[in-house]
């Protein structure tokens, strides 16, 4: 059970000192981390918000357009909120990816040697 | 449905409860017993602070993406998007969409580097480069506010469900079941800490999901699996007609109430990455790896559990219709399990098994989210305020833990006072106002802390403070509290503020806040701080 592994945390590890964690951030291999991440991360966290209050201002403003009957009783406003829920799934599973194979590499690097010098 | 018919058939549901009292007593009663023995084996294996905090950090993603799901599909979700959909057909579905993007918040932005730089709270992130005291106050003290927020609605759906279905209408008797609530959730906590939590949250999460899925099956095999047969019997029988399939029906009459629903919209997808009790979660993983892994796990069972919530409400409508409803419960928290008992038959004891079940697996979900609570907020009180501001950083862990025991308990008073106040109030309204608070006062600042180079102390103190008072001024202000017949005082007028959800304009606030208080601010932001906040946050170097 995984409850019984030993936990990580128990032996503290000294810190690097902050002299090397300014010259860390200022490198140009953290330069890159950092990049992959916010260039990835901030764009897209913007593109699903729009995406979303889009869904809930068509909601509010567009009754007509949402009410249209595609197929049966399914409305247009049903496939929207559907379509919500899969491009959820779809966001996450496609960060998880550019995660490991981006950035995880990268920070992996760094944490190893600042960890190994320390 | 004539009104005396209606009453009768709410009456009917209440005695076809009370009929099978025994059962539903004897299901509970088997979920109380094996998650206190969860509990004290949880507790046996408590040694220090990361033991109780973050239950040794030695849970799977796996383990902590139910874990995650059990805490966030709260009475809420369960009760409340269920009656709320019964109700008012497509608007209610705004929760599960708005409860569900809200994940992706949390995945990009803020899990992984809280889970690299933090140790226990949140506040731990929040105060990393800052002033230690003020901003541990601060955050201790929106962590207490935002989950106290939570908690009622939490004791809120606990009371109605029980004169629901133990027929219980006396305030006496409502009371007395609020404080059991109360009561089990300080020994869960105070014993089990975070890791026999964590256990119970797994639990309650298999139980919530399999209850939901049979339901969720029984309403479909009645529409040969048609969604779009379920959904016109659901408007035919909603009185609405093809409105209840659109949007509109509930937040449509005004601009007013349209700008409402935007206000509710917004709390809701940023909410999430600012509760607290989500927050701790991720200090239950060995590292960000893992946290990220736990949060997909939570995006794919939540995300499955609010999709059902379309066949639970819908269905709820559909089965039995508006009036019987209403006249269960106005804010329509029982619509779930009276559709157990309708998907079963009402006359049968297969409906009053289900009505038994899912009501059980509904008192579990509440016990507990509470557990989860009152865990985030001991812990804040006993880490950020006990430890760091009142003891200066010099309290042993085995001060700090006696803290956070001592504080549950006082928390768990607090909320039993509390729950015994709101028991007639809007289950799923009430946590919308839970996440408007948490997305006004600490989305801000974790997002800044993380990542604005430049932003002080007073920015901090700025934005946490701000985003609070404001929101949680207006909701005073706003018809949830009075001035309407659904409000907690209906009989007073001072809402001056129109929207019940004070998002819209206290969420922008904060994030002003944050920004006003930086660059006015004379004091440097600490740069070396940063670097090493930066380089821990994105890296993991040095993580606890």
């Amino acid at each position: 059970m995984a409850t019984d592994a030993p936990p990580p945390s128990k032996e503290e590890r000294p810190l690097p000192s902050a002299e090397e964690f300014s010259e860390v951030q200022q490198s140009a291999e953290f330069a890159e981390l950092r990049r992959s991440f916010r260039s990835f991360a901030f764009p897209l966290t913007i593109a699903f918000v729009a995406w979303y209050l889009l869904y809930v201002l068509l909601s509010n403003y567009a009754g007509g357009f949402m009410g249209t009957k595609l197929f049966g009783n399914i409305n247009v406003a049903f496939v929207f909120g559907i379509a919500q829920f899969v491009t959820t799934f779809l966001i996450a599973w496609w960060y998880s990816r550019h995660a490991a194979a981006k950035l995880d590499p990268k920070a992996e690097a760094i944490k190893t040697r600042m960890e190994g010098g320390a | 449905m004539s009104p005396a018919q209606t009453v009768f058939a709410a009456e009917l549901a209440a005695n076809e409860a009370s009929e099978h009292r025994p059962l539903i007593i004897t299901l509970f009663s088997v979920f109380v017993v094996a998650t206190l023995v969860i509990t004290v084996w949880a507790g046996r294996q408590t040694k220090d602070a990361a033991d109780f905090y973050a239950g040794g950090r030695s849970f799977s993603a796996f383990q902590n993406g139910l874990a995650v799901s059990g805490d966030y599909m709260s009475a809420a979700s369960f009760l409340g998007i269920a009656g709320a959909i019964a109700l008012f057909g497509y608007d209610g579905f705004l929760y599960s969409i708005g409860f569900l993007v809200a994940w992706l918040v949390a995945l990009l932005l803020v899990a992984e580097p809280l889970r690299n730089s933090g140790r226990y709270t949140m506040g731990d992130v929040l105060a990393y480069r800052m002033r230690q005291r003020p901003v541990r106050t601060a955050a201790g003290t929106s962590t207490i506010v935002v989950s106290i927020f939570y908690l009622l609605a939490q004791m809120a759906g606990a009371g109605v469900l029980v004169s629901l279905l133990l027929g219980i209408t006396s305030d006496a008797g409502k009371i007395l079941i609020v404080a059991l609530v109360g009561v089990l959730m300080i020994v869960y906590v105070t014993i089990g800490g975070m890791k026999g939590t964590t256990w119970v949250q797994m639990v309650k999460a298999v139980l919530l999901i399999g209850g939901t899925i049979l339901i969720t099956f029984l309403v479909l095999l009645k529409f040969d699996f048609n969604i779009s047969d379920l959904l016109g019997k659901a408007a035919d029988n909603s009185g609405a007609g093809a409105a209840f399939l659109e949007p509109g029906l509930q937040y449509g009459a005004s601009g007013t109430t349209k700008l409402d629903f935007i206000s509710l919209g917004i709390a809701l997808v940023l909410g999430t990455a600012g509760l607290p009790h989500i927050l701790i979660r991720f200090y239950t993983v060995p590292n960000a790896k893992a946290a990220r892994k736990s949060v997909n796990w939570a995006i794919g069972i939540i995300g499955a559990f609010y999709l059902m919530t379309i066949a639970l409400g819908f269905g709820a409508a559909a089965l039995i219709g508006k009036d019987e409803i209403v006249a269960s419960n106005p804010s329509g928290n029982t619509a779930a399990p009276l559709l157990a008992l309708h998907v079963g038959g009402v006359d049968s004891a297969w409906g009053a098994i289900l009505l038994a079940t899912i009501s059980a697996v509904a008192f579990a979900t509440i016990l507990a989210v509470v557990a989860g609570l009152t865990l985030a907020s001991s812990s804040s009180f006993a880490h950020d305020i006990y430890a760091n501001v009142i003891r200066k950083g010099q309290a042993t862990e085995k001060e700090e833990m006696k803290a956070a025991r001592w504080a549950t308990v006082f928390i768990g008073i607090v909320s039993i006072a509390l729950g015994a106040l709101a028991r007639d109030l809007n289950v799923a309204g009430l946590v919308a106002l839970a996440f408007a608070v948490a997305a006004s006062a600490n989305l801000p600042t974790i997002l800044y802390s993380l990542f604005w180079k430049r932003f002080t102390t007073q920015g901090a103190l700025w934005s946490i403070y701000g985003g609070l008072i404001v929101a949680v001024g207006l909701v005073l202000f706003s018809p949830v509290v009075s001035g309407d017949p659904t409000a907690m005082f209906p009989d007073v007028d001072f809402a001056w503020f129109p929207l019940k959800n004070p998002g819209i304009i206290s969420i922008p606030f904060g994030f002003l806040m944050g920004w006003l208080g930086t660059v006015l601010s004379k004091e440097e932001p600490d740069k070396a701080k940063y670097a090493e906040l930066e380089v821990r946050s994105l890296t993991g170097t040095g993580a606890h």
